[in-house]
């Protein structure tokens, strides 16, 4: 059956492959005409495609990875073209943010403008995921849109924080204090820890319990008036929050303080220098400081 | 032509045909297995990639047995948008010592490549007990269950022994200390000479200091929990690579 004329079915006017099993023959149907024009297209296009464009991984030794192709193209070198392209457009705002002092970059409209504008973008990517869309806060996250600050509420005091961080154990001048974890680590009975609860929560008007706030008067002296302040109104200078307000970060019932002066709280802020540049800090300082509560 | 002509002898000897289908088959598998031989030169060459701690190792574990990966991806591509939102595009180099890598071609949650040391431990913890606590709109479910369940690290020596096996550089050290080392990274000033050790041990592997953090990760100091090894993890991912070593020019790096 090699080297014969092809059978032609009678039936259907197709051509038949030759091959006879049992007596059974099959059409030899041709592919459609539009499919094997596609087919060798693509056939053709991959062969322009390996010498235009990187395609064949290089041998060891050659100094290169795979063939470069004659375009150059290369998806590294252009997302380095449009990162610096960006940076070119953003230049002349950036230079203007890292050289201007903080107070000059509030004062004056433009500088302003764009700073909040570049902190808005960096605060929703960076910083909302805890403190919130708006800075408004959860609890155990600070709200940055009162007047209400743990640490310093300036605007430098706010770039301080951001560059530095809190608690932020890679950074030397992070900002840094420890409460003790009164209940956890035995400095302070279970009894003890309840009367000092009903005392912080007096300091705020928050209780009546005026023997659990006696006994435990001599207690808040010698354990937490020496951050907290005799009067518990806190202090700035160490993150030592004040216990005479109604704010409460990490909750202000019995059962949260309780919690608090057993396991302590210490929370950790990262250190923003080096994964932020200079001008994307200051902008967000710019910004936190425009919230609500930025101190002069 | 000659060979379709010949066709019908091809297939009335049926050793003639294996040894074609032989031919055929050797031609598309040498195809797509001989590359895999020069995968070391697509490897960038980068200062700080160290094999991942013990305890990082069972976070990964952990990571991988909860289906993270069916949401987040591990790699920035190399697209504007991208690294200005996450940082870096991903290397090679990065995702070396993975078995099996977490790349991801799908996200429903935010790609997870460079997310170590972007939140603090204390916020890893609140997610994961309840992300909508922190982020009001996530569709993450809880995995509060973590910070119960008190870490098996039994053979945490034969799983570090496996990963040997198939190319991470684990030394006959860092797998005799691997128990040692797992509970020194959860547990902050409680054995100093443990502490340096383990720190002296995997700096020495990543050449620089700076890749390794020790902290009480889920804020539990009574046990080390998968908690704490699921954030050991995550705060590690994207902070190992020190990108001061990277030649972006350099031919061998170019994609």
């Amino acid at each position: 059956m090699t080297d014969q004329k092809p059978d032609v079915d009678a039936h259907s006017g197709v051509e038949t492959t030759g091959h006879s099993w049992d007596g059974i023959q099959e059409l030899n149907t041709p592919l459609p005409r539009w499919w094997l024009f596609i087919f060798f297209a693509t056939i053709v296009w991959a062969v322009i495609y390996m010498v235009l464009m990187p395609a064949i991984p290089a041998l060891p030794g050659t100094g290169m990875t795979n063939t470069l192709g004659t375009r150059g193209h290369s998806d590294r070198a252009l997302v380095a073209q449009e990162i610096s392209a960006l940076n070119t457009e953003r230049a002349a705002g950036a230079a203007a943010l890292v050289s201007a002092s903080l107070k000059e970059i509030e004062t004056d409209l433009s500088l302003q403008q764009f700073a909040l504008a570049m902190g808005e973008s960096a605060f929703g990517d960076n910083c909302a995921t805890c403190h919130g869309a708006g800075g408004r806060g959860a609890k155990g996250y600070p709200m940055l849109a009162d007047d209400v600050w743990l640490w310093d509420g300036t605007l430098d005091g706010i770039e301080t924080t951001l560059r530095h961080g809190i608690r932020h154990s890679e950074d030397p001048d992070t900002r840094q204090s420890a409460m003790p974890a009164f209940g956890r680590d035995g400095l302070l009975q279970d009894k003890e820890i309840d009367d000092l609860v009903q005392y912080v929560l007096g300091l705020s008007g928050g209780s009546n319990d005026a023997a659990a706030i006696s006994r435990a008067a001599p207690i808040f002296a010698q354990q937490c008036a020496i951050c907290h302040g005799a009067g518990g109104a806190g202090n700035r200078e160490i993150g030592a929050p004040n216990l005479t307000d109604q704010e409460w970060l990490y909750g202000g019932d019995a059962r949260d303080i309780s919690l608090t002066i057993h396991n302590a709280r210490n929370s950790h802020m990262p250190a923003w220098q080096g994964r932020l540049d200079d001008a994307t800090i200051k902008a967000l300082a710019v910004y936190v400081h425009s919230l609500g509560g930025g101190e002069k | 032509m000659f060979l379709f002509n010949r066709h019908a002898t091809l297939e009335r000897h049926s050793l003639l045909l294996t040894v074609g289908i032989l031919v055929v088959v050797a031609i598309g598998g040498l195809v797509e297995i001989a590359p895999l031989f020069y995968l070391e030169n697509t490897i960038e060459k980068v200062q700080g990639m160290r094999p991942y701690t013990p305890l990082e190792l069972k976070g990964r574990n952990v990571y991988i047995r909860e289906g993270c990966y069916v949401c987040h991806s591990q790699m920035v591509r190399p697209l504007r948008d991208e690294v200005e939102r996450y940082g870096h595009y991903s290397l090679a180099a990065e995702s070396m010592y993975d078995h099996p890598f977490q790349w991801g071609s799908k996200r429903t949650g935010p790609d997870l490549a460079r997310v170590g040391g972007k939140f603090s431990d204390s916020w890893q913890v609140d997610h994961l007990m309840d992300p909508r606590s922190v982020v009001p709109d996530s569709i993450m479910p809880p995995y509060a269950f973590l910070a119960k369940k008190t870490l098996k690290f039994d053979g945490i020596e034969d799983d570090l022994r496996t990963q040997r096996l198939i190319g991470v550089p684990y030394t006959d050290d860092m797998i005799a200390s691997a128990k040692a080392d797992l509970v020194a990274q959860a547990s902050p000033n409680a054995d100093y000479d443990a502490e340096d050790a383990l720190v002296a041990r995997y700096e020495a592997a990543a050449g620089r200091k700076g890749t390794l953090r020790i902290s009480d990760y889920d804020l539990n100091p009574a046990e080390i929990t998968e908690m704490d090894a699921l954030i050991a993890y995550l705060q590690m991912t994207g902070t190992l690579v020190d990108f001061s070593t990277y030649e972006a020019g350099d031919l061998n790096n170019r994609r």
